[in-house]
């Protein structure tokens, strides 16, 4: 059995706080949907949407939002855990201090004693306010030289921003020196994504797109690699300016880190130096970044006229207003996809025929008219 | 699910199934000929073109090719007779020696030996060893070769070991009498001539006007012109030889050995004259049993008032022919009687190679007609902007089209093709196949292309139910011409378009019921059906509005092609059904025809339209703009500039048809070698300033957005799983696919119902690419067969108890998706692994080889690099990847076109298709037998070769 607390902060401007205690069985335990809908229950708040936070041995506070975190969280338990839960505000993103922990440690043992208390609070967000615009990934595995990028185009508003053209790279061989041509970035639109991450520079060659060598392609193919993959861009390059190399630390590979790293992936812009930030260790297979990562940016929008009657030998006589309300493409095209959307237009309609719910459901992605 | 190439998946299908591409014919015209000629014995004909290639022909279907390892102008082409060996002349100044292989039931031509004529020690000049003309002997053991310097050189062949017995110019002059040289030089020699009867008597004429005869290596005798020489040629008897002349006249001259030298021809005409004439630049004279003798020259036009006609000239007695050419003539030869007994030529026809086609004239029949010709059509006679292919015609639409074609033809013999040397061991076509071109000018020209020969069987011209500018000009420029010369306007090749909205962007027939459907530039659509008996009626005319009363558009585009509004007669052939104009006038872009349901789809770049032929009724339109597209509605400008850079390009080409009139050029002139630094110049600073590209994804109002890019009908599941009806479904440039429910009436309810279009599914894909093709699959994973096809027994009914899905393929990607929920199934993303783009997309049933029944089918793709994939459906694996068409050769990649059956088209020049094939059951290439008699065993020709001086190379 293993014991735990909950700090619930209802919500931080009103003060109202809220503790409970109850064990839970450590092997036991289910999968996060589950313990969220247990904590809705004990706290009798069904509905509401909350956030959930937990303090790890370090005393950080670290999100619990999916299966992974979850377990970790469980597996830290000494055998206490505390979980901080709060209502997720939308108008006023809540956010906590880096120290917001620290100022509660009285209460619990084994954490880590402050260190700098004059430093002013340091604003971090939590996961879900941010919006990951890029990261470096797969440290462990490049060589120093050379820097893999991603880049989160989708969400974002700002172009890439970037041009690519031909050149010569000197390659060093064992039979020597030789020159072969390869592509390199030939200039950063100011303003855009590749500028603002600061990962990418000019002249910096690209050795790969989306784990793909582009040895031997021309400026043209690249090109299309690079707008066929834009939605989810993994440029593997070797930057021109050498002197901010990342630095291997042997200690890298810890338990902690590396949870810490699938869990708070979002997090990784800042901790970009890190090694820690291993935010897809699995790119180490080169086709498995391509085909599984993109899998989940890459899902078609499918928009269904649900004034389509099922078939029937008379017709709708309503068909006249669904090309006039189907909304343009502009109005989807660059959000990050919703689990469902209800516009406007389909309140005046009849209500969804249950096969169109459960598709919905069960592919996330579907529009409904 | 993805999947990627798979070994052991590979080999199960290899075992099954192989897809070797080959390269297989070359349909239509050389580009750019060069050079022409003719094997009497073997009955074949060669000719030469300005890249180095070498191609062979015989009777219909007996054809191979050769190409030089040097990309030069082929400037001569000589048969040995009954040899089967070739030599050709290049204008790099090298000879070489062809030979026509067996390999097992293929000819092909291969390059046995070159070589390049030694400078003449203490002179440095490379231009007095220039060969000017060849003369192989008729004996074919010997070759006397006359140079720029004069010279008369003799070639032991075929081994090309240079004889010591070269005449040289200063010889000549020592036996010419006084009077007959002309200053210090003679001038090139213009013309060998073997003596009809005495093979060791030739004939040399000399530029400045000097000809002689020798025999061997006595002089005989000599005549002076008075003219410069342009060409000669021996009267069959021997007795007299004609000469022709730069100022457009011919003279006969008598040759006895009485009066060795003569000022006097026995005649001299100049047959345009009075006024100065163009030079006459090949001559020939053929005698007949009948009579007079037939003369046939090239050029000699009044320089004024026709100088810039290419025109040939046939004489008869009083008969007198002018025919006028629309390309500049090459060279020409007539087909007669070699037989040494016989006492005349009695020629049978006239075969002329001109730029742009090869023109056979009938000599035998009254009028001199000409004769159809069975290969080397002439794709090109107005520019080809579409081809579309149907494979297995039913028998009865390909004699309907037939005796429709038989009937076009008025001005044409039946006789049989001259040339009809050598075997065709080509089996008889499995099954008809019809390839239709779209041209500029409006017309569809049907062709057969179930073999080796591309065959023109009927053509289409859609320009006669508009009202265009062009209507009366014809007859015009009739009654305009004058009655002499006696011009006969012959051959079809007619570069120029009259009015560009008239040409075909798009063809769809439906092969069962004779429906055509041909869609144009100003957003003509034409339904047309195939009618035996002639006709005289109205077009009905529909419009459809495509903006949908989209606000803040104008077109600034051509208008719509006005129809006429009389009614029209139309021969037998197919005839307009309905005329449907969209408005705005942009260029179809998409067609799709389904003959069973009475429904066309089309699209522009403004959006798409259904409309309903039976009740002539537009039922359904959609706009597909993008609200920020502002370049759709600007109309075809580029349109407009590559009219502006083909006229200016057609300019070009007459003054340059001009000046290379002259026959010779310069090895290296100084404003060569400055054109050359030149280029060397501009490629440097291409490189100075490197080219940039630009990485962004596409959004969703970049230009033409709202392209429509295809189009397709298909009886399946989109609005349950259980109850499947029609659809269509239609994909734009921005990656968008809309897909209707349609309501179509029961066969026997059309004239009372109208159809009906419910917007079903919208997709977009995320990647934003243009969609090229979309098809449904039936519940096995195989294509939907075509309208008709299960109503009429002719392919199995689709699985209609499995699941369907359809296959969507984007510039980027293509992906399965089921039915009716859409719900992605499989894709694979070529874009993202190889950096290229899908072009073209068909579906191929690719039969086995080892066993008759056993196929599968294939997605095929071409991609704007050029190269071919085949995957498999519906689980879209990788298969093969072949090099195809060069990547720069963007008119061949648009050209290209898939057949169903695992074979492919495409343009390599304006007039040639390129065939390949990617199946290895279904192959269509050259089968011949050429039956050659050489006297020389090959090992004993090498051996020889290799004692061969200079720079030959064995």
């Amino acid at each position: 059995c293993l014991p735990m607390i909950r700090i619930p902060e209802a919500n931080s401007l009103s003060f109202e706080a809220e503790y409970r205690r109850f064990a839970l069985k450590k092997n036991g335990a289910g999968s996060f949907q589950e313990f969220y809908q247990l904590l809705q229950t004990i706290h009798r708040i069904p509905g509401v949407d909350v956030l959930l936070g937990y303090a790890d041995i370090h005393g950080d506070l670290l999100p619990i939002n999916n299966d992974d975190n979850f377990h970790k969280a469980l597996s830290s338990a000494n055998p206490l855990l505390r979980i901080i839960i709060q209502r997720r505000d939308e108008d006023e993103p809540v956010v906590f201090p880096t120290n917001s922990l620290q100022r509660r440690k009285k209460g619990l043992a084994g954490l880590r004693p402050s260190q700098q208390k004059n430093k002013p609070a340091l604003l971090i967000g939590l996961p879900q306010d941010f919006r990951q615009i890029s990261s470096i990934i797969d440290v462990d595995i490049l060589p120093e030289t050379h820097r893999r990028v991603r880049l989160h185009k989708h969400g974002t508003h700002k172009p890439l921003g970037f041009y690519i053209r031909d050149g010569v790279s000197v390659r060093v061989t064992p039979q020597g020196v030789e020159k072969v041509p390869g592509v390199f970035i030939s200039r950063l639109v100011r303003g855009g994504l590749a500028e603002s991450t600061g990962l990418l520079g000019v002249n910096d060659e690209i050795l790969e797109v989306n784990g793909i060598d582009v040895a031997g392609k021309s400026l043209d193919q690249v090109t299309d690699m690079m707008v066929a993959n834009s939605h989810n861009l993994i440029v593997t390059v070797k930057p021109a300016n050498q002197r901010n190399n990342v630095v291997h630390r042997g200690s890298k590979a810890s338990a902690g880190n590396g949870s810490a790293g699938s869990g708070g992936s979002a997090l990784s812009h800042e901790s970009a130096h890190s090694p820690a930030s291993q935010t897809v260790s699995q790119c180490s297979n080169s086709n498995s970044v391509a085909e599984g990562d993109s899998d989940d940016d890459d899902t078609d929008l499918i928009i269904e006229s649900d004034n389509l009657p099922s078939y029937t030998p008379h017709r709708s006589l309503a068909n006249g207003n669904i090309h006039g309300n189907t909304p343009s493409s502009g109005v989807f095209g660059h959000r990050p996809l919703p689990q469902s959307v209800s516009l406007p237009s389909s309140s005046s309609l009849p209500t969804k025929t249950s096969s169109s719910q459960e598709s919905m459901r069960e592919d996330g992605n579907f529009i409904t008219l | 699910m993805f999947f990627r190439l798979r070994p052991c998946a590979l080999d199960e299908l290899k075992h099954t199934l192989s897809f070797p591409f080959v390269q297989t014919v070359e349909h239509g015209f050389p580009n750019q000929p060069s050079a022409l000629a003719y094997d009497p014995k073997l009955q074949l004909m060669a000719i030469g073109t300005k890249s180095g290639a070498i191609k062979v022909y015989g009777a219909p279907g007996v054809e191979c090719t050769g190409l030089h390892k040097e990309t030069a102008t082929v400037t001569q082409l000589h048969f040995f007779p009954g040899q089967g060996r070739i030599l050709s002349l290049l204008d790099d100044n090298t000879l070489h020696l062809w030979e026509i292989e067996q390999k097992e039931q293929c000819s092909h031509l291969e390059e046995v030996c070159s070589f390049m004529l030694p400078g003449r020690s203490g002179i440095e000049s490379t231009s007095a060893t220039r060969v000017t003309v060849l003369l192989p002997k008729l004996s074919c053991d010997l070759l006397a070769v006359g140079t720029e310097g004069g010279g008369v050189h003799f070639l032991e062949l075929p081994s090309f070991t240079l004889l010591d017995r070269s005449i040289f110019q200063d010889e000549i002059m020592q036996s010419v009498p006084e009077e007959y040289k002309c200053g210090k030089s003679l001038g090139p020699v213009e013309s060998l001539q073997e003596h009809p009867q005495h093979p060791d008597k030739i004939l040399i004429g000399y530029s400045r006007g000097l000809v002689v005869l020798w025999d061997l290596q006595i002089f005989v005798v000599c005549v002076f012109l008075l003219q410069q020489l342009e060409s000669l040629v021996w009267v069959r008897s021997g007795n007299s030889f004609v000469s022709s002349h730069s100022d457009g006249g011919y003279m006969v001259w008598p040759v006895s050995s009485s009066t060795p030298c003569t000022h006097e021809p026995v005649t001299s005409t100049i047959p345009y004259g009075p006024f100065p004439c163009k030079a006459v630049n090949k001559i020939l004279w053929r005698t007949t049993e009948s009579g007079a003798p037939l003369v046939l020259f090239s050029g000699g036009m009044p320089r004024a008032s026709y100088g810039d006609r290419h025109c040939l000239t046939i004489l008869q007695d009083s008969q007198h022919i002018t025919l006028d050419f629309t390309s500049r003539v090459i060279d020409f030869f007539t087909i007669h009687c070699i037989d040494r007994d016989k006492e005349f030529d009695d020629p049978l026809a006239l075969v002329v190679l001109l730029e742009e086609e090869l023109v056979v004239i009938d000599l035998q029949t009254a009028g001199w007609p000409t004769i159809p010709s069975p290969y080397l059509a002439p794709l090109h006679s107005s520019a080809i902007t579409c081809s579309y292919h149907i494979s297995n015609v039913p028998t009865k639409l390909w004699d309907r089209v037939i005796s429709a074609g038989q009937r076009q033809c008025h001005l044409q013999t039946h006789t049989n093709w001259p040339i009809c040397g050598g075997k065709n061991l080509a089996p008889s076509p499995k099954q008809q196949e019809l390839l239709l071109t779209g041209h500029e000018d409006g017309t569809v020209r049907f062709w057969d292309a179930s073999g080796v020969s591309l065959r023109p069987l009927y053509k289409l011209s859609t320009a006669n139910i508009f009202q265009t500018d062009c209507d009366h000009n014809d007859s015009l420029t009739q009654a305009g011409e004058e009655d002499w010369p006696p011009f006969r306007k012959v051959g079809c090749f007619d570069p120029y378009s009259d009015d560009p909205r008239l040409g075909i962007q798009k063809i769809c027939l439906c092969k069962y019921s004779g429906k055509l459907l041909v869609a144009g530039t100003a957003g003509q659509v034409i339904v047309l059906y195939l009618c035996d008996e002639k006709s005289d009626h109205m077009i009905d005319v529909a419009t459809v509005d495509l903006l949908q009363d989209r606000e803040g558009f104008t077109w600034k585009g051509h208008d719509r092609l006005p129809p006429k509004s009389s009614s029209v007669p139309f021969a037998p052939g197919f005839q307009p059904v309905v005329l449907v104009q969209c408005m705005p006038p942009a260029a179809v872009t998409a067609v799709t025809l389904h003959a069973e349901w009475n429904l066309i789809a089309f699209g522009t770049s403004h959006g798409f339209g259904l409309f309903d032929y039976h009740r002539r009724l537009g039922f359904h339109s959609r706009c597909t703009l993008h609200p920020n597209d502002s370049l759709a509605m600007e109309g075809p400008l580029s349109r407009v500039k590559s009219l502006k850079k083909s006229l200016r390009q057609s300019f070009r080409r007459i003054r340059k048809s001009r000046v290379s009139g002259k026959k010779r050029v310069m090895v290296s002139s100084p404003s060569s070698k400055v054109q050359e630094a030149n280029a060397q110049l501009a490629e440097q600073d291409a490189e100075v300033t490197p080219v940039q590209r630009r990485i962004e994804p596409r959004s969703a109002d970049d230009s033409l957005s709202g392209v429509v890019r295809c189009l397709c009908f298909a009886d399946t599941f989109l609005r349950d799983g259980t109850h499947h009806g029609p659809t269509m479904w239609a994909g734009t440039n921005s990656g968008c696919v809309y897909a209707y429910a349609l309501d179509v009436p029961s066969q026997d309810k059309f004239s009372e119902q109208s159809v009906e279009a419910l917007l079903g599914k919208e997709i977009q894909l995320m990647h934003r690419a243009p969609v090229v093709s979309i098809a449904v699959l039936d519940g096995r994973g195989n294509p939907l067969p075509e309208p008709y096809e299960v109503s009429r027994d002719l392919a199995k009914a689709p699985d209609m108890q499995g699941s369907h899905s359809v296959l969507i393929a984007s510039e980027e990607q293509f992906k399965v998706f089921m039915l009716p929920r859409v719900s992605a199934k499989t894709k694979f993303k070529l874009t993202a692994h190889e950096g290229c783009r899908v072009r073209k997309v068909a579906l191929v049933n690719f039969s086995s080889v080892a066993s008759e029944d056993y196929s599968e089918n294939g997605l095929v793709c071409l991609t704007n690099l050029g190269d071919i994939h085949v995957f498999s459906i519906p689980a879209l694996r990788p298969q093969v990847r072949y090099d195809c068409i060069r990547k720069e050769d963007i008119s061949g990649i648009a050209s290209c076109v898939f057949t169903k059956t695992g074979q492919g088209f495409y343009l390599i020049s304006p007039s040639e298709y390129e065939r390949f094939s990617l199946s290895a059951r279904v192959i269509t290439k050259p089968l011949c037998q050429l039956d050659v008699d050489r006297p020389h065993d090959p090992s004993e020709l090498s051996k020889s070769v290799g004692d061969a001086e200079g720079k030959s190379s064995p």
